[in-house]
């Protein structure tokens, strides 16, 4: 399996989109962070408090989680586009062990870049704004979700561009996934509607990154709801891996 | 120990049969072309030899096992399906390392096979960039990478300049020259008959013939030797054998030195004095004939 994943890593360092994909993630993040913050601190009339700070610091999620499905698609769905999946599989073909390839090394990558970057849009709109105090904790705790929750959705999106093999149409359902249904999703009518809102993909994700609570989820079971439907898609890419013809 | 054995393959695309009940075994030590116009159905066989597609029935075993249960295919088996499959956007060094890696194959046969089909100045090139001559030689170092004893080569000379295919040609023949398993596809009759030793021949998925290359030219008609002069009918009545057609002699059974030597006694001036040799392409035509005329 170790060869595997250094097969896997030397092809996503080999290519430009991971470059320009997780640049664009790190951008987002300190990017948005620096702004909120610069702003907020302009409009606010005395010192802003640390919780409202590191919470306002990680608004570049919204746009990050989206580069990071593009990168997840394109680990796989590029190899679609070209036929290189041919190459790989005839390289290693057992078809699940490919994909554990894909899946174990995006994530190693992802975490880092990830971890890295929210830590350091935590750290600019603490420069930034110098709030009176701050709960460390609640630093680690936010920075640690955001991270976690930023690979879950390039995750998410390699477990659809393996489902549906084809860049384009992997990245809109990514996009609708983790953006435009949760947001149609809430203005569901009635106690099922909220129930369903609630436990909607990003809608339960993003509690670990807000650290709020909503309804019967919390911050850490609501990420393992997001995980489940992660989950889903990349089980029911991977079923179709191992039925479909190369 | 036979090297690829194929029994009974094949494989349907909803209502579309491409490979029909196809039984054949592929031999270590020659080429063996893999003959069939286009539509065939030799890619789709290729690529259930190398376990990319399921086979709706039978099977195919490469070195005695299914394609997939081999714990390191590359050093027993090495395939260009489409040289142009690969992620434009690498260098060819590492679209070779992260092959040979998934392998355990050292790096250092990375630079071996680039220095073997001539791409070690343009390692570091993205592939991109490549001609398809290029394209073809980096997917033959792919296909090199394990220093496999089985080789398998899809439409290798499909769009590549004169230099480009007699390049192939040649290595093809070195690497069945070493002991190894070639077995290569084409629709061109007249590259086959320049590269294999042994063909297997199918036709809408089925198979035509499974044989030595000389025994299928065999199954053609009779070599002849044309003979065209300005004045034709002493020439015939001269050489007596011959068979006259409108503007031309057809004569079996002699040799061309013969008839010149006649000829040339009796003084008689000659336009043309030629040997026919039965095309790999004619027996192909005459065989496909006959296969169409038994499926309707």
């Amino acid at each position: 399996m170790i060869d595997v994943f250094r097969a896997e890593w030397t092809k996503i360092r080999s290519v430009r989109s991971t470059v320009w994909t997780l640049a664009v993630t790190a951008v987002l993040m300190l990017g948005f962070s620096a702004l909120v913050s610069a702003v907020a601190q302009n409009m606010a009339n005395g010192p802003v408090p640390g919780s409202q700070v590191i919470a306002s610091s990680l608004t570049g999620v919204m746009l990050a989680s989206i580069s990071m499905a593009t990168l997840g698609v394109l680990v796989i769905s590029s190899e679609y586009r070209t036929g290189g999946i041919r190459t790989s599989l005839m390289a290693v073909p057992q078809r699940m062990r490919l994909l554990t390839g894909k899946i174990v090394v995006f994530a190693a990558v992802s975490l880092v870049v990830c971890l890295v970057a929210s830590v350091g849009a935590v750290g600019v709109a603490l420069a930034i704004s110098q709030p009176p105090s701050v709960d460390m904790g609640e630093v680690a705790r936010a920075s640690l979700g955001s991270g976690l929750y930023l690979t879950a959705c390039g995750l998410f999106g390699l477990g659809l561009g393996t489902l549906i093999r084809h860049t384009p149409g992997a990245i809109v359902s990514a996009i609708s996934l983790i953006m435009v249904l949760p947001t149609v999703a809430t203005q569901l009518p009635g106690q099922w509607g909220r129930t369903v809102a609630e436990y909607f993909t990003t809608n339960a994700g993003l509690l670990v990154v807000s650290g709020d609570s909503h309804g019967s989820l919390g911050p850490w079971s609501g990420f393992a709801v997001y995980l489940a439907w992660v989950a889903v898609a990349m089980i029911a890419g991977a079923v179709l891996m191992r039925r479909r013809d190369a | 120990m036979t090297a690829i054995r194929a029994t009974n393959l094949s494989k349907r695309y909803g209502g579309t049969v491409a490979v029909a009940d196809l039984s054949f075994d592929v031999e270590p030590g020659q080429v063996t072309g893999f003959l069939g116009p286009n539509g065939a159905g030799k890619s789709t066989t290729m690529r259930m030899i190398l376990g990319l597609d399921h086979p709706s029935g039978g099977s195919v075993l490469v070195d005695g096992r299914p394609y997939g249960e081999l714990r390191h295919p590359l050093r027993k088996v090495g395939a260009l399906l489409d040289a142009k499959a690969v992620h434009g956007g690498r260098s060819a060094r590492n679209h070779l390392l992260a092959i040979a890696q998934t392998n355990g194959i050292p790096a250092s046969r990375v630079e071996e096979v680039l220095e073997a089909v001539g791409l070690a100045k343009v390692a570091r090139r993205r592939v991109g960039g490549f001609s398809l001559g290029m394209a073809q030689r980096l997917g033959i170092a792919a296909a090199l990478l394990g220093d496999p004893e089985i080789l398998l080569f899809d439409e290798p000379v499909n769009g590549l300049d004169p230099d480009g295919i007699l390049w192939i040609r040649t290595f093809m023949r070195k690497l069945a020259a070493e002991g190894r398993t070639v077995f290569v596809s084409s629709h061109l009759m007249s590259e086959m008959a320049q590269t294999a030793d042994h063909l297997v021949v199918i036709g809408k998925g089925a198979l035509i013939a499974d044989t030595s290359m000389s025994e299928f030219i065999g199954r053609s008609s009779q070599s002849y030797v044309r003979v065209r002069s300005p004045r034709l009918a002493e020439v015939a009545d001269l050489i007596k054998v011959g068979d006259l057609h409108a503007d031309h002699l057809r004569v079996t059974g002699v040799t061309p030195l013969e008839i010149g030597t006649i000829t040339a006694r009796a003084g008689l001036p000659l336009e043309e004095l030629t040997l026919v040799q039965p095309s790999l392409e004619a027996a192909y035509m005459e065989l496909t004939k006959d296969s169409l005329e038994y499926s309707s």
